[in-house]
């Protein structure tokens, strides 16, 4: 256990001591979205009937709790890959379960602190209402571990810091942007409304928005559904690439 | 005296390469044992296997008992390791660096045996410092250091005095010598074959992934033993082939290897039959340096023998 809540610590400072760019930056980059979007189409526009400013804070704090997640665990493999101090947690009798795990956490952990810093920071934009706070904590957790999840994918598969990028310019990046933090999928033709409904970050967002507001796009125990099964398949993924040594011990 | 590391028919694989080629080997408890081999010999990949940073393609790893894979917890904690490239972690302290460490490996309120590693090493006045801001051969204390914070009976040291100056490599020997004496097996894999003559008790040559010699580093030296007449000729070429058989090229130098002074004369005069001009002659003892030359050499021959 000591082995497991060691590297779970270290994982935890090794965010915290650049907190600047690790929290601060990515809640003023949150920020200056919600100014920008809020001041053009605040006054002329509403979303299943609350105002676009209160509609977007729920959608920027999750999609910046996703981001920061995948940001969180791809960031510290590649930088000890290529580094090399990665043989400091390959040495130890850590097993990959508890590795697993502890980058997962820590990922969480940094979602949430994101996702906590743009709230405080934008709910002072809108009258936010929380109607269903267990929704809320439930899908910012499991969202945020599918995409510790997937960090860590990305973070065993590349060997570059510009492939990784590209995981995450060319996955993550749209996964995200298109899943309805800016809008509501009805609001889209037919087609990418149905297209939308293949992209599990929709389900992290439409979820989570529900715990703010009661309504949603598809019934929010289904969202569940989608985004707890997402989970399990990527951990499994995860998990099947780190038994195997994939990259780590090779 | 236990078994403290055993390897048996270990292969390890890289795409076409085979990094390592059938290697068994045990090594006693309380051993100084050093690897020697040139580069691409397979030293470090067999080292990376018994650590578990690769996984073998066949074989079996102990340490102290525990096979690196089926019990990888207790092999593990058995062992400390060293690694080659300079690595660390920037974003802690020395101190830091050492307590997560110690936490890795199960250990919590590790800091008297950190203080006395820290001055053993020569650290404490860095304690404090992040890595980023330590010189590389300070960097390399730390490596040592992380290494031992888990007081592993095997400690496995993979080319550690790499560009190290001549101050920090004579505490480091001292340092790790103490270890020995103290009953911690050490292993060493070392490209200054004065610093394996020196400490190792026992030595192991590999060449494209297979033991070329095992043997005491005394044995090894005894075997090719005595002194060596080294000279230079102006007209090599002109030797005949029995001289070209009993002599081995070095750097420009054709190489005798002597068990009496009283082969001098005659040499000499066979020499200067067949009309050889020496430009230069030189008398000296066999050292590490030697074996490992005839070792590898022979090697050579071996495989141009098993190729034909």
């Amino acid at each position: 256990m000591t082995g497991f809540l060691t590297l779970l610590y270290k994982e935890v400072l090794r965010f915290w001591k650049v907190s600047f760019q690790t929290v601060a930056a990515p809640v003023l980059t949150a920020l200056l979205y919600l100014l920008i979007f809020s001041h053009v189409l605040d006054s002329h526009l509403q979303v299943n009937g609350v105002r676009y400013a209160a509609f977007l804070i729920p959608g920027l704090v999750m999609m910046s709790i996703l981001q920061n997640a995948f940001a969180n665990t791809s960031s510290s493999l590649i930088q000890s890959k290529v580094t090399g101090s990665i043989v400091f947690v390959l040495l130890p009798p850590i097993s990959y379960v508890e590795f697993f795990l502890a980058y997962v956490v820590a990922a969480m952990l940094r979602g949430l602190m994101v996702g906590l810093g743009v709230l405080l920071v934008t709910g002072w934009f809108a009258s936010l209402s929380f109607v269903a706070p267990v929704w809320i904590l439930l899908f910012a957790l499991i969202g945020g571990g599918v995409m510790g999840s997937l960090g860590m994918i990305a973070g065993i598969w590349a060997d570059k810091f510009d492939q990784l990028a590209g995981f995450q310019n060319f996955l993550i990046l749209p996964l995200t942007m298109l899943s309805g933090v800016f809008y509501s999928i009805h609001s889209l033709p037919l087609f990418w409304q149905q297209v939308s409904h293949f992209n599990p970050v929709f389900y992290m967002i439409d979820g989570f928005r529900y715990g703010f507001f009661g309504v949603s796009d598809v019934a929010p125990i289904m969202s569940l559904v989608v985004v707890a099964v997402s989970f399990i398949v990527v951990a499994l993924i995860t998990l099947a690439l780190m038994r195997s040594g994939y990259k780590l011990r090779n | 005296m236990g078994v403290a590391v055993a390897i048996q028919q270990l292969v390890k694989c890289f795409g076409q390469l085979r990094a390592l080629d059938g290697v068994s080997l045990e090594i006693a408890e309380g051993e100084f044992f050093g690897l020697l081999g040139p580069n691409g010999a397979g030293k470090t990949t067999l080292i990376s296997c018994l650590a578990g940073l690769a996984r073998p393609d066949a074989g079996m790893l102990k340490v102290m008992g525990y096979d690196v894979l089926a019990d990888y917890r207790e092999a593990r904690r058995c062992l400390g390791v060293v690694p080659q490239e300079l690595v660390f972690d920037p974003f802690f302290s020395v101190r830091e660096t050492l307590r997560i460490q110690s936490g890795y490996f199960g250990i919590r309120n590790n800091d008297d045996w950190i203080d006395e590693i820290l001055a053993n090493l020569d650290l404490t006045s860095k304690a404090h410092i992040n890595m980023r801001r330590l010189s590389g051969g300070m960097k390399r204390r730390v490596l040592v250091a992380q290494a031992l914070v888990h007081k592993p009976p095997v400690i496995v040291l993979d080319e550690p005095t790499a560009g190290v100056d001549v101050e920090l490599r004579q505490g480091l020997w001292q340092f790790v010598q103490r270890l020995n004496g103290e009953g911690h097996t050490v292993i060493l894999t070392t490209h200054y074959l004065e610093e394996a003559e020196a400490l190792c008790g026992r030595i192991a040559m590999l060449k494209q992934g297979r033991i070329v010699a095992l043997d005491s580093t005394s044995n090894l030296l005894a075997r090719y033993s005595g002194h060596t007449l080294n000279l230079r000729l102006a007209n090599d070429r002109c030797l005949p082939d029995d001289l070209l058989a009993r002599s081995s090229n070095t750097q420009g130098y054709r190489v005798f290897r002597l068990t009496g002074f009283d082969e001098i004369e005659p040499l000499l005069a066979e020499i200067r039959q067949a009309g050889g001009i020496i430009e230069d002659l030189r008398l000296t003892q066999t050292d590490l340096e030697d074996v490992f030359v005839s070792v590898m050499q022979e090697a050579d021959g071996r495989e141009g023998v098993a190729a034909r």
